[in-house]
């Protein structure tokens, strides 16, 4: 049991990489990767986040929307998987709004350290879409805290190590039309085709 | 008003593209754009849910309270999406089967609320709709020349019809296999990016830091 929960960590953080292989967060991974502090400010944040919005939604899935749910209400036959979208989405927003405000009051130096990040959270695609390939290949509850996890960490490890190469990058002499965030491209597509080579890996 | 309508329309194609210039909404315009027909129903959802949430929201602008905007933009979004995600399911199934997640993930593409926050919650329904419609047109070209050249060089075909007769099947084309994994999607926008900005050379970056000359000579010259 224990094997399969840890090459399903594995998978999410390198084979599946949310960022490289699957593209997801990118405006953020692009935007705030200029400086290796506020990359891994992100980055904690974000596995943070996913860490307690994949289990959640997973809960909402199979005790509110999946057909046969609300036996427990008395309505059995009730099918509310459409409604998916849009309840992983509230639930996402308000994940993050009653985060905000907890560590405002209870751990204000790490709502310090988050705290531009996180409202930021909200509209990143890492986090709806962890919830959403959580629904498509069906996790349970414990295999979607472990993804949760997982694919937090493989996000944050690849914006940190975004980050430390612009920083070096900056330096360099880029032709003018590739500045900035041509170049970025270019750099995480070298980046990705390294990750690749994680692909096929099985504990 | 005439030429204020297309400017609208057509500016956010060509001046100020989302993906090129304001770099906004690249996750999906990355990974659905292996094969044509994914691109195309990708373009065509984007542009619709643009438009209209960029309509219904600026229709309801002046009742939302800032306070809950996000929220609410969130709720019409979110709403919108799941009208075309039922009717992918419904009319194309494969197709939606194909791009699994990322019709979700419409909601979070930030051109979607990148245009709510910033141009519909200041204008009217109409010009917000065309506003909305034209990013969405924006977004789709650059997303089809990608779809084109990936589909095209990496497996020979376009919308699965088939252009380059492949070496397997006694043609001349070796395919590049490359073109059809996540790394080529990186490059071909960075190299789009530089031919775009080589061509307007005002949305050149500037340099953070300046190389000092190499040598005195040099400095002179």
């Amino acid at each position: 049991m224990l094997e399969h929960y840890l090459s399903l960590l594995v998978k999410a953080i390198f084979v599946e990489n949310m960022a490289l292989a699957f593209f997801l967060g990118m405006c953020t991974f692009i935007a705030v990767s200029k400086k290796m502090k506020t990359a891994i400010g992100l980055g904690i944040a974000v596995t943070f986040v996913q860490a307690i919005t994949v289990p959640a939604n997973n809960l909402i899935l199979n005790y509110l929307l999946k057909e046969g749910a609300l036996e427990w209400a008395g309505l059995g036959s009730v099918d509310l998987t459409f409604l998916g979208l849009l309840s992983y989405i509230g639930m996402i927003a308000a994940i993050v709004q009653i985060l905000e405000m907890f560590l405002d009051k209870y751990v204000p130096s790490l709502y310090n350290a988050l705290g531009v990040f996180l409202p930021l959270i909200t509209v990143n695609c890492a986090i709806l879409g962890g919830s959403l390939f959580m629904v498509e290949r069906d996790y349970t509850f414990g295999e979607s805290v472990v993804y949760g996890i997982g694919s937090g960490a493989g996000w944050a490890i690849a914006i940190a190590v975004l980050a430390g190469i612009r920083e070096k990058l900056k330096y360099s002499d880029v032709p003018p039309g590739l500045r900035g965030t041509g170049i970025t491209f270019i750099t995480v597509g070298l980046m990705s085709l390294a990750f690749m080579s994680f692909s096929g890996i099985q504990l | 008003m005439a030429s204020e309508t297309k400017k609208i329309l057509f500016g956010p194609v060509l001046q100020t593209n989302p993906i090129a210039f304001q770099v906004l909404g690249i996750c999906s315009a990355l990974a659905v754009t292996s094969n044509l027909k994914t691109t195309v129903a990708m373009c065509i959802a984007l542009t619709l849910v643009t438009g209209l949430s960029s309509f219904f929201i600026s229709s309801l602008r002046n009742h939302i309270p800032s306070s809950i905007r996000i929220i609410v933009q969130m709720t019409i979004i979110a709403s919108l999406v799941i009208v075309v995600d039922q009717f992918l399911r419904a009319y194309a199934y494969a197709i939606s089967k194909q791009m699994s997640v990322f019709v979700g993930l419409i909601i979070t593409n930030c051109i979607v609320m990148g245009r709510a926050e910033a141009y519909a919650m200041k204008n009217p329904p109409v010009q917000s709709l065309l506003d909305g419609v034209g990013n969405g047109l924006g977004y789709s070209a650059i997303l089809l020349s990608l779809g084109v050249v990936r589909e095209l060089f990496g497996s020979g075909k376009l919308f699965g019809i088939e252009i380059f007769k492949l070496v397997n099947d006694g043609g001349w084309y070796v395919p590049n296999g490359m073109m059809l994994l996540p790394p080529s999607a990186f490059f071909l926008i960075g190299l789009l990016i530089w031919a775009i900005r080589t061509a307007k050379p005002e949305q050149v970056e500037r340099n953070e830091y300046q190389l000092a000359p190499q040598s005195k000579a040099l400095a002179a010259h």
